[in-house]
């Protein structure tokens, strides 16, 4: 339980962080943290593939790339939050709204006391689920890559 | 009785039919010789088939007719209407002086408006008009009549407005229209009560013959549908045949060709009223109210007329008048029951007023145009055929024995006195001498006494040509002798007339024209009072009027407000424009401005301004700015999420 | 004791509401892009423990999919971002209104 109050209180903040702070990289940063926060929140949930994957592709590959695009760039600080203040007022306001409709929802329990299998989370689990119940997901999953892929090479291409 | 099939009776509408497509044809090719022989040749031709066509019909046993089914015209389950043409006796009369007095006036056209650049259009017109004419006394149901009476209208305002380039004529063609429409409105309305009935009763079918037989049981079962009808037909007979109250746009009328005159509004256009009265003889006998309506309106009509054309200047204007009042002897005439004699007034009445407006156009050809009588005057020396003919008519008109108007005229009225109509009678005899007394008047203004001409128009005067002499000369005849076939009970031969028409309105209790028999000298009291007050007016004219004399300036100094009254004809014209124009274009701006513009237009547009405006506000939403759309999405989620949070 | 289903969720909705503003309100593109990271993470954790309160893997599937396809949106977002700054020179969404109709 604490475990959790712990990894939910710097979550929040790192998000609050990633969000808010003037300089990008520092908000890079401050996202990497979040995202590792993440994957030990994972690995308390029991889904362990999953939390080595959160590391690996989203801390290690996707950030990896923001971090190259912002140097690149040489995004600049920028001057705090300035929306109008009309959309301020109502990002924030629905945003709460948003968030106090979703955290308000009653969950159906289930048998509790039922012990997980052994082998809840494990590579062998995800692996048997994916490969047969969500095989063509997955297939169309690889198509959808193969598209990022040349969307990107498009996008990147100079004009000759 | 028996209907002999022929399709001998198509072809006389059809001659004339095909006359006004090949005129119209030369018209805008311009080949004017092709006109002047189609034109009359087309009226020739159809009388020659009329000929034929009665002489046949003459071998047939009394109270047969000749029948031609042309086509199935209308076709719906409860109505069943054919192209149907029937001769009988009526009709075979009404051919001849179709297109007999319709010849001739064709072969006058000729020489009247032999300079005219338009002719071949009005040859079209008036073939065209001769055709529908046909097609309304061939008819064998009142659908069929009643494309021939839309066809007469119309052919009448075309004519009318022959010259429309000056807007006075055209103005004048569509008064006569709408004055028709407001009677062809009433028409068609007597027609649907009519055919209401006879649907009701059984027989679905607006043919002559059906409503013949079936009018004794409409009048039993419904007296107040067939009293309906009845008048409103003869609403639709005053529009056409220039009845009070509908009269207004024949003095207008005078505004087109002499010719026109003559034929339309004088021998055939205007007696349609009469002749469809005739024709529904069997109806009308049923609702007595309806003839006494009938009656009245003639009589009073007549007297009305006569006394508005005392005042006249206008030589054609003095003849219309004439031809309104002398309708109103014939609408008198079948009003009382006296249904022959007042066809028989018809027939005379279409050979003298044809003379006289064409011996007025032969004046008018003459003197260029001039139709003041009072700047006339002496006329007789230098026109003698015009002014012998014309005096012939006259002398018809004015009822002196033995020409033809004076057998028809008495008949008329005879048969109002003895039918018990003295108040009726007594109005006609007034306006007979009315009438003698005007046109006597028109006559020595005229053609006799000293010239009031303008010199230079003297200086060209000159008798018409023998295309225009030769057609008075034949009406001049024919308005002597014309009444000679129906002569009073027990004189010679009697009433011919009448007995060839008894068959037609066999139906109508005996009333077909015959004499009544009772009071065997009352007839010839009356005949003697009718030519003394005939004789009587002449005298007093040609006093006023027949060698210079103050008295008609006397007169009117002494009657001044009378005389205007005439002078203004009783300002009827102007009560209509008060009273029914104006309001009727009041409320027609008000549809027009109000209704159509502000309202159904400002519906429209408004839609459209609406929607536009809306598309403006809904236009704002497209920023640019990719978070706001985000916002929007976002928004979409928030309330989406709560409607399911209420309500999970 | 087990962390209540509730918890987790509140967390994920937490979340989720941060990335949204982050998304609403900054001008960087990269900081948009990265704020919509922290949404599509926060959905992640809402699914692996629901996954695990219904014991079913279906849930980790469903979170292998999601990190997939947000690692391919993050590269054709870059891609984009790139894009756009060589021909615009900014990086300011405020400025980029060529949407607007």
């Amino acid at each position: 339980m604490t475990a959790f109050w712990i990894l939910a209180t710097l979550a929040v903040l790192s998000a609050i962080v990633t969000i808010l702070h003037r300089s990008p990289v520092y908000g890079a940063l401050a996202l990497v943290q979040t995202l590792l926060l993440i994957a030990a929140m994972f690995a308390l949930l029991d889904a362990h593939l999953v939390a080595f994957l959160q590391v690996i592709v989203y801390a290690g590959a996707i950030m990896v790339l923001f971090l190259f695009v912002i140097m690149l760039l040489g995004a600049e600080d920028e001057v705090r939050l300035e929306g109008r203040s009309a959309l301020r007022l109502g990002a924030l306001v629905s945003a709460v709204a948003l968030a106090f409709e979703l955290a308000t929802v009653v969950v159906a329990k289930r048998v509790d006391g039922s012990a997980l299998p052994a082998s809840f989370g494990s590579t062998e689990a995800l692996a048997e689920r994916l490969f047969s119940r969500w095989a063509l997901p997955f297939e169309l999953t690889s198509l959808l890559l193969m598209v990022a892929v040349v969307g990107a090479v498009v996008l990147a291409r100079r004009k000759a | 009785m028996t209907d002999e099939p022929t399709t001998l009776l198509r072809l006389i509408p059809l001659l004339p039919l095909a006359g006004a497509a090949i005129c119209t044809f030369a018209a805008t090719k311009n080949l004017r010789p092709v006109a002047k022989i189609v034109g009359p040749g087309s009226v020739l031709a159809a009388f020659l088939v009329v000929l034929a066509a009665v002489a046949r019909f003459w071998k047939l046993p009394p109270g047969s007719a000749l029948f031609d089914r042309v086509w199935n015209w209308i076709d719906v389950s409860a109505l069943q209407v054919d192209l149907a043409f029937r001769l009988d006796a009526l009709t075979s009369v009404m051919l001849l002086v179709i297109t007999g007095v319709g010849f001739l006036i064709h072969l006058y056209s000729l020489g009247y408006m032999h300079e005219d650049p338009d002719l071949p259009r009005f040859f079209a017109y008036l073939n065209l008009f001769t055709a529908s004419m046909l097609v309304l006394v061939l008819a064998a149901s009142m659908p069929v009549l009643f494309i021939g009476w839309e066809g007469v209208g119309l052919c009448s305002y075309l004519l009318i407005g022959f010259w429309w380039a000056e807007t006075a004529n055209a103005d004048a063609g569509r008064k006569a229209f709408v004055a028709n429409r407001v009677g062809d409105a009433a028409f068609l309305c007597g027609m649907f009560m009519l055919f209401w009935g006879m649907a009701s009763a059984g027989a679905p079918s607006l043919a002559f013959t059906d409503l013949n037989r079936m009018a004794p049981d409409l009048a039993s079962r419904w007296p107040w549908l067939v009293t309906g009808a009845c008048l409103l037909l003869l609403t639709g007979a005053t529009g056409k045949s220039a009845q009070i109250p509908l009269y207004v746009w024949l003095p207008d009328a005078m505004a087109g060709p002499t010719p026109v005159s003559a034929l339309i509004h004088a021998a055939t256009m205007v007696t349609a009223g009469v002749y469809m009265i005739a024709r529904l003889s069997f109806l009308f006998a049923q609702s007595p109210g309806a003839m006494q309506v009938v009656a009245t309106i003639g009589a009073v009509t007549a007297f009305f007329a006569a006394t508005i054309a005392l005042v006249q200047r206008d030589l054609k204007k003095i003849l219309a008048y004439s031809t309104i009042s002398q309708i109103g002897y014939m609408i008198l005439g079948v009003g009382v029951g006296a249904f022959s004699a007042g066809v028989f007034h018809l027939m005379t009445h279409a050979f003298f007023k044809a003379l006289l407006f064409l011996a007025a156009g032969s004046v008018m050809h003459a003197l260029h145009g001039e139709l003041d009588v009072f700047k006339m005057g002496g006329l007789a020396k230098h026109l003698p055929i015009t002014s012998k003919t014309f005096l012939v008519g006259t002398l018809a008109i004015a009822g002196v024995p033995p020409l033809a108007a004076f057998f028809s005229k008495d008949m008329v009225l005879e048969a109002a006195f003895m039918h018990g109509h003295p108040v009726l009678w007594f109005l006609g005899l007034a306006a007979a001498g009315l009438t003698a007394f005007y046109m006597f008047r028109a006559y020595f203004l005229a053609f006799a006494g000293e010239s009031r001409m303008d010199p230079h128009v003297e200086a060209h005067v000159h008798e018409s040509p023998s295309n225009m002499t030769l057609p008075l000369v034949v009406l001049s005849v024919l308005s002597i002798v014309g009444g000679w076939v129906g002569l009073p009970h027990g004189f010679l031969w009697g009433d011919r007339f009448g007995e060839y028409l008894g068959p037609v309105f066999a139906h109508v209790g005996g009333h077909g024209g015959e004499h009544a028999e009772a009071g065997g000298a009352t007839p010839l009291f009356l005949m003697l009072l009718t030519v003394s007050v005939a004789a009587g007016a002449i005298f007093a004219a040609w006093k006023m009027y027949g060698a210079p004399s103050t008295l008609p300036d006397e007169m009117e100094a002494r009657f001044p407000r009378a005389f205007a009254l005439l002078h203004g004809k009783y300002w009827i014209d102007e009560i209509y424009d008060l009273f029914v124009l104006r309001p009727y274009a009041a409320t027609s701006r008000f549809f027009w401005k109000v209704l159509d513009s502000a309202v159904i237009d400002g519906v429209v547009n408004g839609v459209g301004t609406v929607l536009s405006r809306a598309g403006e506000s809904g236009r704002r939403l497209q920023t640019g700015n990719v978070q706001h759309y985000a916002f929007a999405m976002l928004l979409g989620a928030v309330l989406t999420a709560g409607a399911w949070w209420l309500w999970r | 004791m087990t962390v209540p289903i509730g918890h987790w969720l509140a967390l994920s909705a937490v979340l989720f509401s941060i990335g949204a503003v982050g998304v609403l309100l900054r001008r960087n593109l990269i900081v948009v892009l990265m704020a919509i990271e922290i949404m599509l993470n926060a959905v992640n954790v809402a699914f692996v423990a629901l996954s695990r309160h219904l014991q079913s893997m279906d849930g980790q599937v469903i979170v292998f999919f999601v990190m997939t396809v947000a690692a391919a949106e993050a590269a054709v977002g870059l891609a984009i971002i790139l894009a756009v700054f060589a021909q615009r020179r900014t990086l300011n969404a405020d400025e980029l209104g060529r949407l607007r109709g």
